[in-house]
């Protein structure tokens, strides 16, 4: 579908403008939500739905507070919710994900001018308001495919707002898994050295957040985004290219030490990451060379802090490292106007 | 124009040029030492101390010091009372001393001692001299007081050492942590910005 | 500026105007020094003494000393220590008999030092005790090692005796991943606060290093003091 008018260029569009690109990302992310319900039960879909509700919140009071019609309908905020709401284990409680819902919104978009002003992902710094808030809560995991997932929450997710999530050793025991550990497979090679394998991962038995246990899915919801052409599909390959070179050079050199690349692509945030988070279309850069050297960025990045950092997973902040430099990143990548010398001016 | 009063020497710096909301000076203190209402109200009042006692001895001295080492003299008369705070400090509570750590040496290098003794007390009687620079210190204290209580509420579920919400409360890490103090401060400019467009709003509105 | 060149200033004008500063600041800041002096350090004796009975409950006196590589020397009044004196206190109970040694450790932990207390006992040669004197780690999770039971544990009577020369320790004390504690010098890190149990151990190790083959030598001068 496309259309022409008589005006100044741009002359074509293809009808696809934010409501409807937007939309089609929120398609995009309902399969991964039903597998993380799937997964972890009642507790998942009530973070999820909160959280999101939360986002909506905030946006919602913003546009009363600034007097503008409501950005609602420009699903952006729902968007921002449900990503949000897959990079939190599924125990935490449901006053932090609303926290993490509002900051989201008011620190990581209202504050710098709305939608198409942020100049980070909105979603991750959410995520990271509450990482540096309840660094506890957010490292605090249950294991996938419990037996009671669908009769009830986990004890956690109920927790009264202001108020300490209560232990869940003794819950978890209830689930007849005595094996678990609470690690997520990132910490467990960091601590332990334990590398989880490739089919653990593909039939989600391991435990983190749904972002971390569903890498195939989230890769064809990507894929169908880039046919469809509603993400820049050169960001995330930039991304797992340069996981896998760096993740594979280093694997060579010492491979007891660091596990192989297909682990570090498959574990962490990297997939959700890289093809839904690193490819805002407001903090991203846009000009061809500023893409693939800010996809690469990522990808050194979380490597880098994977590896030598003090954190198990490096993802967010190496996306919003990157979110940071992507106007730099197009200021030096300018491609050269037609017709102009090729010297700089 | 008529002379101002003592009284609105001192309203001045409370709250048309609170040193925290409207002019934005001396954040270092204010983002540093506000993780709790008491460490917020002992560094404003060791300001306010070290304010008042240095813009009265310079308004006193000021037709005996030449222009020429003006900033030498400031610095040295407010280094002296930044000393004075200092030793007193450790008189009346180590705790405190140690809970303040360098920020109070640091006072010196406050902007808005030598701002103040620099545009008012240099040219001032002492008196309201004085009463401006105590204004201009409670203002201060105002400032760290509203920051420092959020941050002991929120990050440690208290206010004055008094737990507010029982042994259950979840601590917002972050709060007293340094950025904390910067969401915080950043929330209550939100709130003053907020409430000074409000009023010059009404004020137009008002048939003149 | 234009009324600076209108009236000259000489220089002795200048010169008297900041001697004048001068003398007024100096005389206030001695005059507050001296007025204060008692106060503070009433308070830094009281500060020592509520650290010390934290980790030594039944403590009576507690004697500032210096260990230098002479010997031990007791502190007197405000002296400098000499330039490689370890300081410590000797800590007596109500019948004047040694109760232990404490001296502090310090070392860089994840925010800045993270300065303890130990107690030492130099009958059994090991620390029975460790509170924390300051620190700025993160709350929640480095602050663990001031309520961590297990990690506590640790220090309840933890192995500094020293070598058969007297020179070092025989076991260096070392903080070891958790769940991995083997011998009684070791200390089992908190998991989560790695850093924070490090710079404990690391702490303790250098200043019992330093302190110890000084100190036993010279227990009996200790022992009598009181």
């Amino acid at each position: 579908m496309s259309h022409t008018e008589l005006r100044a260029a741009p002359h074509q569009h293809s009808g696809n403008d934010v409501p409807v690109i937007m939309r089609n990302v929120v398609y995009a992310l309902l399969p991964i939500c039903v597998f993380s319900v799937w997964q972890y039960g009642l507790s998942a879909a009530a973070l999820i739905l909160v959280v999101t509700l939360a986002c909506l919140l905030a946006e919602r009071i913003n546009n009363f507070v600034s007097g503008t019609a409501s950005t609602l309908s420009d699903w952006s905020a729902v968007i921002t919710g449900i990503l949000l709401a897959l990079t939190l284990p599924p125990s935490f409680p449901l006053w932090m994900g609303a926290v993490a819902g509002l900051s989201a919104i008011w620190l990581g978009k209202s504050l710098f001018g709305g939608l198409g002003q942020n100049p980070f992902n909105p979603a991750l710094i959410g995520r990271a308001f509450v990482q540096a808030a309840f660094p506890t809560a957010i490292s605090t995991w249950v294991p996938a495919f419990s037996l009671n997932r669908f009769a009830g929450f986990i004890p956690t997710t109920l927790t009264a707002p202001f108020m300490l999530p209560p232990d869940i050793k003794h819950w978890i025991k209830l689930q007849g898994l005595d094996a678990f550990t609470g690690a997520t497979p990132l910490a467990r090679w960091k601590f332990e050295n334990v590398a989880a394998s490739a089919m653990e991962f593909l039939t989600g038995q391991v435990t983190a957040c749904a972002g971390e246990t569903s890498a195939i899915l989230i890769l064809l919801c990507g894929l169908y985004l880039a046919v469809r052409k509603f993400l820049d599909w050169r960001i995330p390959v930039a991304v797992m290219g340069s996981v896998t070179l760096l993740s594979w050079l280093f694997h060579l050199a010492q491979p007891a030490r660091y596990p192989s690349p297909s682990f570090m692509l498959l574990s962490g945030g990297l997939m959700l990451g890289a093809w839904f988070m690193a490819t805002d279309m407001a903090s991203s850069p846009i000009t061809p060379r500023g893409i693939w050297l800010y996809g690469a960025l990522i990808g050194i990045l979380t490597v880098m802090i994977r590896y030598f950092g003090g954190l198990t997973e490096g993802v967010m902040y190496a996306i919003l490292i990157a979110n940071a430099t992507a106007p730099l990143l197009d200021q030096f990548n300018q491609p050269r106007v037609l017709g102009a010398k090729g010297s700089k001016s | 124009m008529s002379v101002p009063s003592n009284f609105d020497e001192f309203l001045d710096g409370i709250w048309k040029q609170n040193p925290i909301f409207v002019m934005v000076l001396g954040m270092c203190p204010t983002l540093a030492v506000t993780v709790s209402a008491v460490n917020a109200i002992s560094m404003g009042l060791a300001t306010t101390f070290v304010l008042g006692a240095s813009c009265l001895l310079v308004s006193l001295l000021r037709h005996a010091i030449p222009k020429q080492v003006r900033i030498a003299s400031y610095i040295l008369i407010i280094a002296t009372f930044v000393t004075v705070v200092d030793y007193a400090i450790q008189a009346i509570s180590l705790d405190l001393y140690e809970a303040l750590g360098a920020y109070i040496k640091l006072i010196v290098a406050n902007c808005i001692l030598l701002g103040r003794a620099e545009a008012h007390a240099a040219k001032n009687p002492p008196l309201p001299a004085t009463f401006n620079a105590i204004g201009m210190g409670f203002g201060f204290t105002l400032g760290l007081f509203a920051i420092g209580c959020v941050r002991e509420i929120l990050g440690a579920g208290k206010l004055f050492g008094i737990s507010l919400f029982g042994e259950h409360f979840q601590p917002w890490v972050v709060m007293v942590l340094p950025p904390g103090g910067f969401f915080v401060l950043a929330g209550w400019l939100i709130v003053f910005a907020a409430f000074e467009q409000y009023k010059s709003k009404r004020i137009q509105g008002v048939p003149s | 500026m234009s009324d600076t060149k209108e009236k000259q200033t000489s220089s002795f004008e200048m010169v008297r105007a900041l001697g004048l500063v001068s003398v007024i600041c100096g005389i206030i800041i001695v005059g507050i020094y001296q007025f204060t002096l008692p106060a503070a350090d009433a308070n830094r004796k009281l500060a020592l003494e509520r650290q010390v009975f934290k980790i030594l409950p039944d403590a009576k006196n507690v004697v500032t000393y210096y260990a230098t590589g002479k010997g031990i020397i007791a502190a007197q009044g405000h002296d400098k220590p000499p330039s490689d004196a370890v300081v410590f206190y000797a800590v007596y109970d109500s019948a004047k008999k040694l109760m232990g040694i404490a001296a502090e450790a310090s070392s860089a932990g994840y925010a800045d030092q993270v300065r303890v207390l130990y107690a030492y006992d130099p009958e059994k040669q090991v620390i029975t005790g460790i509170g924390v004197i300051s620190m700025r780690e993160t709350p929640g999770i480095g602050d663990r090692i001031l309520t961590d039971k297990a990690f506590l544990e640790n220090f309840a009577a933890l192995d500094v005796h020293l070598s058969a020369d007297l020179q070092s320790l025989a076991n260096a004390v070392k903080t070891v991943k958790h769940g991995t504690r083997s011998g009684l010098w070791q200390i089992d890190a908190i998991s989560g606060a790695t850093v924070t149990s490090k710079a404990v151990g690391r702490g303790i190790n250098e200043s019992a290093q330093a302190l110890l083959p000084r100190l036993l030598p010279q227990l009996d001068k200790l022992r009598k003091a009181s």
